[in-house]
């Protein structure tokens, strides 16, 4: 078992390596760099930048280095300080932006993930256990619906209801006394009333899938022989359900993780930006709009770090439960 | 999902039936699965020729029609006698006094017919030849008819969804091939070969399925220079789309090829001193091509829902193209969609053809295997 973990820690030193170097790739792709864009946007107003003043800003943020020597700065800065570059449009450290944004887009997306859960597994075990049921059909017109509508859609939906049915703003997670507060018991109350609302969209969407891959590994598990010796034993159904093919069938809930956690913070940027939420999303789209590359970049390297770090957990947890995987 | 009764055909029926028969058979038994065959054939023979399905030019900004609410169309006219002919009412524009807001009336003294094969504005059928004959046309071209109202250009938006669909339905067709081309050679070199090769393309591989795609994909396209010609727009827009869709397909086919290599006919062929193309290309794709369909098709819903979310963050796809992502960004704004709710019908459009593709590719894939149950 320990060797597993240590395997599967070592593997995410390459992964998380990747990450940083493709987020960093990314990040660079754009023509020009930050200090022409900064140059467009005075010269929109009608300023003049002389040469000499760009060429100081490009000096300051070492901006003519080749590529490499870039990324390598960036990296060591982060590995070694913590210090992930400066932001060029709010002239400020990235860290110092990012950190209360990273853990509420943790929060949306731990959330949604045991919100999903919690959705699905009674409606899978129930669908099915009625197979073929008047029930069966109307949560899989409900998962087909789930699949369908962008999450982004559903928000706007759910907008428009809210703010023409009950005239009410659902968009932000706080209220706005609490928007700029320190953090305090009332504001984690309020942040609770207006997560639910992004957490429901997000759960609509993820459990769709989660719903049918657990009706499936019911199906698969309910006719097998051991499930009817427990009848045979008198054991009630309830009590037989949850005691063995549930448990057999959970297995593949574990390796979902991997899966739904990139899904869940990938439909949470768009809901995010829709809903304007506090979370990485909006800053991330406005800074890549705006060439603010290490704000950027800072984002996308720790989203997919956080999607690589669940993928971990979920490999760890599965060989925890199930034997086989260790022994592998 | 539903039990692939094979055995209800005859038996000697089934002995000769080719396997696309068979396939075909099991599918057809799939009833939802054959409602959404037909909705997705419909929609992709729109998106084939959307001039001739449109009513009005739907570029053509109309300045007494902003926010013009939709009209219902009438059968039956009973105000003189009794008739029956598709038409409809146009709308009165007045004005508030005190607001100045813009209030619509329905005219029912002025009936207007609608013509079945029309004439319209002109379009051009695929870039061969341009005709101006429609589905429906309106009597009266200074009249319109909005089906599903204007926004606030006064542009027609029945017209706009279905001249999104040509985009919005093919950039998932094309992104999908690529993904599919990527997939196949990347997955199918790693399942047959297997070993060292199978063991690095399979990490990388469960890499790129655990990045998370929205972030990288708007990235990716933050990249592309605003100025950039439409069609060139829409390439990019389809490969940064494949670039982690692949990853999905090459899994399928790796499984595939795995699961095959040790077959008793690839081993027979190879026996006889069969080239590994051959083997490759006429033993063992036929045997996986349904799969591989299946897969595909469920991928399709995917790509669409991506260029809808990308367009309708203002990443994707950019005005003047018109595709259901970019239509969707009218409704940005809570103010625009509370005056003009109807501008989510190309939402509702996404809904329909996301849904019905996935119902095709859930029904494919359950017929895909007739020799499985």
């Amino acid at each position: 078992m320990l060797k597993f973990i240590v395997k599967r820690l070592l593997w995410m030193i390459p992964s998380l390596f990747a990450v940083s170097f493709l987020s960093f790739v990314l990040i660079q792709l754009p023509p020009g760099d930050y200090v022409t864009t900064y140059i467009a946007t005075l010269a929109a107003s009608n300023e003049i930048v002389d040469q000499n003043t760009a060429a100081q800003l490009r000096e300051r943020f070492g901006l003519d280095d080749p590529m490499l020597v870039q990324y390598f700065k960036w990296i060591w800065g982060i590995l070694t300080r913590g210090d992930f570059g400066i932001s060029f449009e709010w002239q400020q450290p990235v860290s110092g932006l990012i950190w209360e944004r990273m853990a509420l887009t943790l929060l949306l997306a731990v959330a949604s993930l045991l919100a999903t859960w919690a959705i699905a597994l009674p409606i899978g075990v129930f669908s099915a256990v009625r197979k073929y049921s008047i029930g069966d059909y109307f949560f899989t017109a409900f998962t087909f619906f789930g699949l369908s509508v962008p999450s982004f859609l559903l928000a706007l939906v759910l907008m428009y209801v809210a703010a023409v049915e009950f005239g009410q703003d659902v968009g932000g997670l706080f209220s706005s006394e609490f928007e700029t507060a320190p953090w305090s018991i009332a504001k984690m109350l309020d942040l609770l009333t207006h997560l639910w609302l992004p957490v429901a969209i997000l759960a609509v969407s993820s459990t769709a899938s989660l719903i049918r891959v657990m009706r499936a590994n019911m199906l698969d598990e309910l006719p097998k022989p051991y499930v009817t010796t427990a009848r045979a034993k008198g054991l009630s159904e309830f009590r037989l359900l949850t005691k063995y093919p549930m448990r057999i069938a959970l297995n593949p809930f574990i390796s979902t993780i991997a899966w739904l956690l990139p899904n869940l913070i990938s439909g949470s940027v768009v809901v995010a930006i829709v809903l304007n939420l506090p979370t990485a999303a909006p800053l991330l789209l406005q800074s890549l709009m705006a060439q603010d590359m290490y704000l950027a970049g800072a984002f996308v390297l720790l989203i997919c770090a956080l999607t690589l770090i669940g993928s971990l957990i979920s490999d760890i947890l599965l060989a925890l439960i199930d034997p086989r995987i260790r022994l592998e | 999902m539903t039990d692939i009764a094979v055995t209800n055909v005859q038996p000697d029926r089934a002995a000769v039936a080719s396997q696309w028969q068979l396939i075909w058979w099991a599918f057809r038994r799939h009833r939802l699965a054959m409602v959404a065959l037909v909705v997705t054939v419909a929609m992709y023979v729109v998106a084939l020729v959307p001039g001739f399905f449109a009513i009005n030019d739907p570029t053509l900004q109309n300045a007494r029609a902003t926010f013009h609410p939709p009209q219902g169309l009438h059968l039956i006219d009973t105000s003189d006698g009794f008739s029956i002919g598709l038409h409809y009412y146009p709308l009165k524009l007045t004005r508030d006094p005190d607001t100045l807001a813009a209030i619509y009336k329905e005219d029912t003294s002025q009936k207007m017919p609608v013509v079945l094969f029309g004439r319209g504005y002109e379009y051009s059928v695929l870039g061969l030849f341009r005709t101006n004959i429609h589905l429906f046309a309106s009597a009266d071209k200074s009249r319109p008819l909005f089906l599903f109202g204007a926004d606030r250009l006064g542009r027609d938006v029945y017209s706009r969804v279905v001249q999104g669909a040509q985009i919005s339905l093919s950039i998932g067709l094309v992104g999908v091939f690529i993904s599919l081309l990527l997939g196949i050679v990347l997955g199918g070199i790693s399942g047959y070969y297997g070993g060292r090769i199978d063991f690095v393309m399979q990490r990388v591989i469960d890499f790129v399925l655990s990045l998370p795609t929205i972030p990288i994909w708007l990235a990716l396209a933050a990249a592309l220079p605003q100025g950039w010609p439409a069609t060139l727009q829409y390439m990019m827009i389809t490969i940064i789309l494949s670039f982690t869709g692949w990853a999905q397909l090459a899994r399928v086919v790796r499984g595939r090829f795995l699961s095959l290599r040790t077959e008793e006919f690839v081993a027979a062929a190879r026996l006889d001193g069969v080239s590994e193309g051959r083997i490759i290309f006429r033993h063992m794709l036929p045997s996986f091509s349904s799969h591989i369909i299946a897969s595909v098709t469920l991928a399709v819903p995917a790509m669409i829902l991506a260029e809808t979310s990308l367009s309708f963050l203002g990443l994707g796809l950019q005005p003047p193209t018109i595709s259901w992502g970019v239509l969707l960004r009218e409704a940005q704004n809570i103010r625009s969609i509370a005056t003009a709710p109807w501008l989510f019908m190309p939402g509702a459009a996404v809904v329909i053809a996301v849904m019905a593709l996935n119902l095709l590719g859930d029904g494919l894939r359950d017929a895909a295997d007739p020799y499985n149950k």
